[in-house]
């Protein structure tokens, strides 16, 4: 279990406000999503957990342990994956594998059961320096060494940030299997389409946390209808709502707009369509969408 | 242990798999002991030089065969005309050329002033002054064998020699010179840099959350280099018995016992530059850039400490190098024993002492 009360840090003297006021719970056995943009504090609050940084003020415990006091208690216990690919990029595959094995006082013979499944895909390069595999497969081998040591924790910095599509679908399924072994995962990542394989997200921006729940629950909570738009010519599409007076927002999301009123009552498709086309628009397509965590978090960022 | 041995295998591929830091650890001190061993040396060996010898009698080729007897000099022609000797000088063919009188042996039997011209290129003062002075050398010889055999009268000639380089070998103190040079700025540059590049590619929030003490992180890096550099002493010691006739005249274990304990002193500098450094180049800039000219400077092997103004050669006393540059001369040039180095060494330790206490009160187990 990963509980954090009030955290907060500050760099260059208070200068930089890195988190101000976190406070989350992540139970047993769960995976817990942190997501959110760039600078939004992610990685500062991995610091954090991982004993690297002290916080400011507030406190963290992790299965129990004062991050502050129990440094290496919570180290042995935690398997962490910073954001950037962090193994020897010198060093084969293999070595990787052995040194950090070594590192942490166990052997890959001993614990194969628990990486096997991911172990078998990097097999056929294990002599391959790492700085030369793929981005896919060198976040699987980080994820190995990450895992070699049985952790009870996985902490995982974006770790799909700079992989393609397929690479990240495998290593959600991954860490899927690794929550059915009972590991507790948090996982912070930019991409918001990746936050419903989670159990449980939080938004976080600016170093603050916007919401805390289930993904499910995140969108259910959605304040208001929302519709998808869509005309010939986008852009202008886009120009001409944000001007209406009761578009309360208008973003893109691939070929169609998400969009939701003000004033529910004032409006309907028909309405919009008929003043849409009075504006020289063409084929027009107006339906209902259910909102994203990406709708959320955007409605979320406007309060 | 197992983890510590593990740590220094590593580090071992590391260095064995990054080009440039065998460049730097093998190819600079070779490259700087043949450099100041051969091209920079301002001995005189082997010059050539050319007999103008109108004369061509007895006293003349006495002195001509003595001149070609000795190892400084190499008699490039005989018997030439002025003119050649001067289009030879203006090739750079020669160094020096001696003019003999038409009648040199009647000069020396019946007058006690001798002729003699003796004409070297100026355009190396250093080294046609000591070509001067050697050639002079070699005609004073010659005149007081011969006023001796003659019995004629009993001259006094002063009789100098230079003790611990009787040639004025200048590849003799350099050899010290540059072990002290080239082991600090190897030891100094790779154990920064090998510990900043860990920092700088995030290894080191790994090796900082494993259950691995950050101590013993330090403690396996400095192992190989400690070891490389003592390979890299023993090509620098071989190349300077073998290729610049350069011999280790005292002991051969007390020389490396006080090279391991600099090379320890090195190694711990490098560390401090390491807590301080952030990036693999800033690294780099201050242990290369900031060790290579004090080293240079003030170590005592290019310019005499003695000869400094007096802040400078205060300053002196905090580069290991000058310590080191003691120790090596004394042992190697004079054979001494451990009675003539234990206060260097004592020195030594205690920078060594000093800058590891530093460092690894620096050493931050946390990132900062």
């Amino acid at each position: 279990m990963i509980s954090l009360v009030n955290i907060s840090k500050t760099f260059n003297r208070g200068a930089l406000k890195a988190l101000s006021g976190i406070s989350l719970e992540a139970k047993s056995g769960e995976l817990f999503g942190l997501i959110g943009p760039d600078g939004a504090g992610k990685t500062t609050l991995f610091r954090i957990l991982t004993t690297l940084m002290l916080p400011d003020s507030g406190d963290a415990l992790i299965n129990g342990l004062d991050i502050k006091k129990d440094v290496t208690t919570i180290r042995s216990k935690l398997g962490y994956m910073p954001g950037r690919f962090s193994l020897y990029q010198d060093l084969t595959v293999d070595e990787n594998l052995k040194f950090f094995a070594t590192l942490f006082g166990t052997t890959v013979r001993e614990n194969y059961a628990q990486i096997r499944d991911i172990y078998i895909q990097l097999e056929p390069f294990k002599n391959r320096r790492a700085g030369k595999l793929s981005g896919g497969m060198k976040q699987k081998l980080a994820l190995c060494c990450a895992l070699i040591h049985r952790p009870d924790i996985l902490l995982l910095d974006e770790p799909t940030t700079g992989v393609d599509a397929i690479s990240r679908k495998e290593f959600w399924e991954m860490l899927a299997r690794l929550k059915a072994d009972g590991i507790t995962i948090m996982v912070s990542t930019p991409y918001m389409d990746e936050a419903n394989l989670c159990d449980t997200i939080a938004l976080i921006d600016q170093g603050r946390i916007l919401s805390i729940d289930t993904p499910g629950n995140i969108v259910r909570n959605y304040p208001r209808p929302l519709y998808a738009f869509k005309a010939k010519n986008l852009y202008r599409l886009q120009q001409d709502l944000r001007l209406h007076e009761n578009i309360h927002s208008c973003f893109a999301f691939g070929e169609y707009l998400h969009v939701s009123f003000r004033d529910e009552s004032a409006v309907s498709l028909p309405v919009m369509a008929k003043w849409l086309e009075e504006n020289g628009h063409q084929e027009i397509i107006l339906k209902n969408q259910t909102p994203v965590i990406e709708d959320c978090f955007i409605d979320l960022l406007k309060h | 242990m197992k983890q510590f041995l593990v740590f220094v295998r590593k580090e071992f591929l590391h260095a064995f798999r990054d080009r440039k830091t065998l460049l730097i650890m093998f190819g600079l001190p070779i490259v700087q002991i043949i450099l100041f061993g051969f091209a920079l040396t301002n001995e005189v060996k082997n010059s050539k030089l050319v007999i103008v010898d109108p004369s061509r009698d007895e006293a003349s080729q006495a002195l001509t065969n003595r001149i070609r007897s000795s190892k400084y000099f190499d008699i490039y022609r005989e018997a030439m005309s002025y003119a050649e000797m001067e289009a030879a000088f203006r090739s750079g063919k020669i160094k020096a050329a001696i003019v003999f009188p038409q009648d040199f042996n009647e000069q020396w039997k019946h007058l006690n002033n001798v002729q003699l011209q003796l004409i070297t290129d100026g355009s190396d003062p250093n080294t046609g002054r000591t070509i001067q002075n050697y050639l002079t050398a070699i005609i004073n010889d010659f005149r007081n064998d011969r006023v001796n055999n003659g019995n004629a009268q009993v001259l006094i000639h002063p009789n100098i020699r230079m003790l611990y380089n009787p040639s004025l070998e200048g590849t003799m103190n350099f050899v010290p010179g540059v072990m002290a040079l080239v082991l600090l700025l190897v030891c100094t540059t790779l154990t920064a840099v090998s510990i900043v590049r860990e920092r700088e590619l995030g290894t080191m929030e790994i090796l900082l959350v494993s259950p691995f003490k950050p101590v013993y992180v330090l403690l396996s890096k400095a192992v190989p280099y400690f070891i490389l550099s003592m390979v890299n002493l023993s090509v620098i010691l071989l190349l300077g018995t073998y290729v610049l006739n350069v011999p280790v005249k005292g002991s051969v274990s007390l020389l490396l016992l006080a090279s391991a304990l600099f090379i320890l002193t090195c190694l711990s500098m490098g560390l401090l530059i390491s807590t301080l450094a952030k990036t693999q180049q800033t690294a780099m800039i201050i242990s290369m850039m900031g060790m290579m000219l004090p080293t240079v400077l003030l170590t005592g092997f290019m310019f005499p400490i003695e000869n400094m103004p007096v802040p400078l050669q205060v300053i002196s006393n905090i580069v290991p190098s000058r310590w080191y540059y003691l120790i090596t001369k004394d042992v190697m040039l004079k054979g001494l024993g451990f009675s003539a180095i234990w206060k260097e060494l004592l020195v030594l330790g205690g920078m060594t002492v000093f800058l590891l206490l530093f460092s690894l009160k620096k050493f931050n187990n946390r990132l900062s």
